[in-house]
């Protein structure tokens, strides 16, 4: 070309370029061209950082409802929200006693859909709870934390505990009455150890309570810093572990081969519909490439048609509409209930009946009578027990399918009924007859320590178990028992704490009952 | 280095990777034990040295009103003092269960929280606290009494002031 045109087709080019950015950065984006048929749109998931901790494709047996009744993606929508409307909140939030209250109460009554932030901050941090509690129910009846998930079921424990201290940190940051004594009492419940040094008379020497009491608070006192240090730890430091862990936890789904089906799956499931291109694979000896590095088989070697679908738009849309729907109950319960705000924290007064979040009433009902064994014995038995559940039931029966395994539904059931028995009769009995000190006055501490209606309940439950196991000749029988009566002894001490305790923690038959009302 | 002549292995089954390379694992142990040790260092940070907390001495004038048997409640201050012909005496009302602050009563101290009770000489009658409630020191300044929450002293100490 002459130089005299080139001057002028610089131009023109550049401005062919310019009108051709928006279109050219939508090309950067979607390299692969527009998601619209299956090849760009699982190209278009791999190609993304976001999308691909998805498979491409995925079983139709993980898409049916009663699979996970949609309960993990439910604990990630909700947690979703609690870090907007977090961020949102901390835009006026101040982390200082007193300061704390008044900053609240400007969110309460003076910030622009302050109240609602709120509000749905709240109600999607309970919603949080109840999920995960029933995702571990449903990964825990559909025997889904079998091999190879046993690790995926760890990480899921980790989740559950950060979950829960998210709640109890940011319990204590609206410095008011409930907020303080609540923590007041947590933070007593980690010196709790001390019933046992001191009892031993070794605290001078070793004092493990204080030692953790003093790292929770940074002071004897439940002040500045340790307002400081729960702020930190709910804003900062618990999320960021969530986040890391929740990444792990999707990504070993994937690694896992996917969820947990039943081996039958296939021939249970109806033939796909029309609209979906079933992949023929052929029945490969091995995968390749991936052999080098990988040891064992793939999941997918020795499978014949694959019953999957794509991931999108068939997963995307049921994901989507998971997350509609807890943000719709979250916004819903905003409108009616408001977060409870009471007055500013008073050192000298507590809160009468001082009672926290409603899922460790369970706990404060143990701990109301003895503090070590109800807020720390048992809580760590538990644990230690659910992460031994995947090693030490090493069963195959019944995998991916609900309620699978010896037994089955009327095990589960006979169980339920019998947890729930045993817990009512021997809170009845604690409550009607009083308990250790008012049997024997002068009965040592360590036994009143140890002796806890919850050590009883227990035991009870351990047994039961074991005779399931004999009965059954099935550790998954005996698992299914054990699971089942704590999730109902924790329902039954939860309901006595939140609806039947009253001032000075008195038994009654309801609020109205209560004095002074 | 000499090459000694293996048998010919298969690329999917490669060989170990030696762990006899000195340098190698001085450099691996270093890096790692810089790691350990900055983690030790850092998690010294959340326990302070002096640890902050309100002044716990405080000073009171008992009502010359004051019936034996009856408590005096400093305001702010979680402490009941009472006096009788024998002397004076501070009982703290926190309670040794998990912490709450303790009703004086006719018949001692009732816990709100838990409902542990307590006679009058701080001694456990009910509920689930562990231990008595602590019998602080008082000491006598002129007129007034000097009670230091932080020195807690046998049961039983009365002081004639
Ligand atoms: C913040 C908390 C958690 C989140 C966001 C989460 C999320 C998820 C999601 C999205 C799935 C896919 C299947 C489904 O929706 O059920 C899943 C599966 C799984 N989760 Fe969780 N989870 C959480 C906590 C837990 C807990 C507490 C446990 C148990 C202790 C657990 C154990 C498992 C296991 C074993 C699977 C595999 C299930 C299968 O293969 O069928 N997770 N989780
Ligand atoms: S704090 Fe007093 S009885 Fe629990």
């Amino acid at each position: 070309m002459s130089g005299k045109i080139s001057s002028q087709t610089g131009l023109l080019e550049m401005w062919d370029n310019l009108r051709a950015v928006p279109r050219r950065i939508v090309d950067s984006a979607f390299r692969s061209g527009k998601p619209n048929t299956d090849r760009t749109r699982s190209t278009f998931i791999f190609g993304n950082l976001f999308l691909h901790l998805h498979s491409v494709r995925v079983h139709r047996w993980s898409l049916r409802w009663t699979t996970t009744f949609g309960l993990g993606i439910v604990c990630g929508a909700a947690f979703l929200i609690t870090l907007v409307t977090g961020i949102l909140l901390m835009f006026y939030y101040k982390p200082y006693p007193d300061v704390a209250y008044e900053s609240i109460k400007d969110i309460h009554f003076i910030v622009p859909t302050g109240r609602f932030i709120r509000n749905i901050h709240r109600w999607a941090a309970n919603i949080m709870v109840v999920a995960v509690i029933l995702h571990m129910a449903r990964t825990f009846y559909t025997a889904a934390y079998r091999k190879p998930r046993e690790f995926n079921w760890l990480i899921g424990m980790g989740l559950l505990v950060i979950t829960l201290a998210l709640s109890f940190t940011g319990y204590l940051l609206p410095w008011d009455q409930l907020a303080y004594w609540a923590i007041t009492i947590g933070a007593n419940i980690a010196q709790s150890p001390r019933e046992v040094t001191d009892a031993l008379g070794i605290t001078e020497r070793f004092d493990p309570g204080e030692w953790m009491r003093l790292m929770l608070l940074g002071s004897d006192v439940v002040g500045p810093v340790a307002l400081i240090r729960f702020y930190l730890m709910h804003v900062m430091i618990l999320p960021l572990a969530l986040t890391a862990l929740m990444g792990v936890h999707f990504w070993r789904i994937r690694k896992d081969g996917g969820l947990t089906r039943p081996v039958n799956a296939d021939q249970k499931l109806s033939p796909p519909g029309g609209d979906t291109y079933p992949v023929f694979s052929e029945a490969p000896a091995r995968t390749y490439q991936i052999a080098a590095i990988v040891k064992g088989r793939t999941s997918q070697v020795g499978n014949g048609p694959e019953n999957t679908v794509p991931s999108m738009p068939h997963l995307f849309y049921a994901e989507l509409g998971l997350l509609m729907l807890t943000a719709f109950l979250c916004l819903a319960f905003s409108v009616v209930w408001d977060a409870p705000l009471k007055e500013i924290a008073n050192p000298a007064v507590p809160e009468n009946p001082a009672k926290a979040p409603w899922y460790y009433l369970g706990l404060q009902e143990m701990v109301s009578f003895s503090a070590f064994m109800g807020g720390f014995g048992i809580p760590a038995i538990v644990l230690i027990g659910l992460g031994l559940i995947p090693f030490v039931e090493r069963e195959e029966s019944g995998t991916g399918e609900w309620f699978g395994g010896p037994g089955g539904w009327p095990l589960a059931r006979n169980s339920a009924l019998f947890g729930l028995s045993a817990a009512i009769v021997v809170e009845a009995v604690a409550i009607r007859f009083g308990w250790i000190r008012e049997w024997f006055p002068d009965a040592p501490q360590l036994l009143i320590t140890f002796v806890n209606p919850g050590t009883v309940l227990t035991l009870v439950y351990a047994s039961y178990s074991v005779w399931l196991i004999r009965r059954f000749q099935s550790t998954r029988a005996g698992a299914v028992g054990l699971f089942t009566c704590f999730l109902c002894g924790f329902v039954v001490l939860t309901i006595i704490g939140a609806y039947f305790r009253g001032p000075n923690w008195v038994f009654y038959w309801s609020p109205a009952e209560w004095p002074g009302h | 280095m000499t090459t000694v002549s293996k048998p010919a292995r298969s690329r999917l089954d490669p060989e170990p990777i030696p762990r006899r390379d000195m340098l190698g694992l001085a450099a691996l142990w270093a890096a790692g034990s810089a790691l350990v040790l900055a983690v030790l260092g850092m998690a010294r940070l959340p326990k302070a040295a002096v640890v902050s907390s309100p002044s716990k001495r405080f000073t009171v004038m008992l009502p010359d009103s004051l019936q034996p048997g009856q408590a005096f409640l400093p305001s702010g201050r979680s402490v009941a003092v009472f006096r009788d012909q024998e002397g004076t005496w501070a009982v703290s009302t926190i309670c040794t269960h998990l912490g709450c602050i303790v009703r004086s009563t006719p018949a001692g101290f009732e816990c709100p929280c838990h409902g542990s009770s307590f006679a009058p000489d701080g001694t456990v009658v009910r509920g689930p606290a562990p231990r008595a409630l602590s019998w602080l020191k008082v000491s006598a300044a002129g007129e007034k009494l000097v009670i230091d929450e932080g020195t807690v002293v046998p049961p039983g100490t009365k002081v004639q002031v």
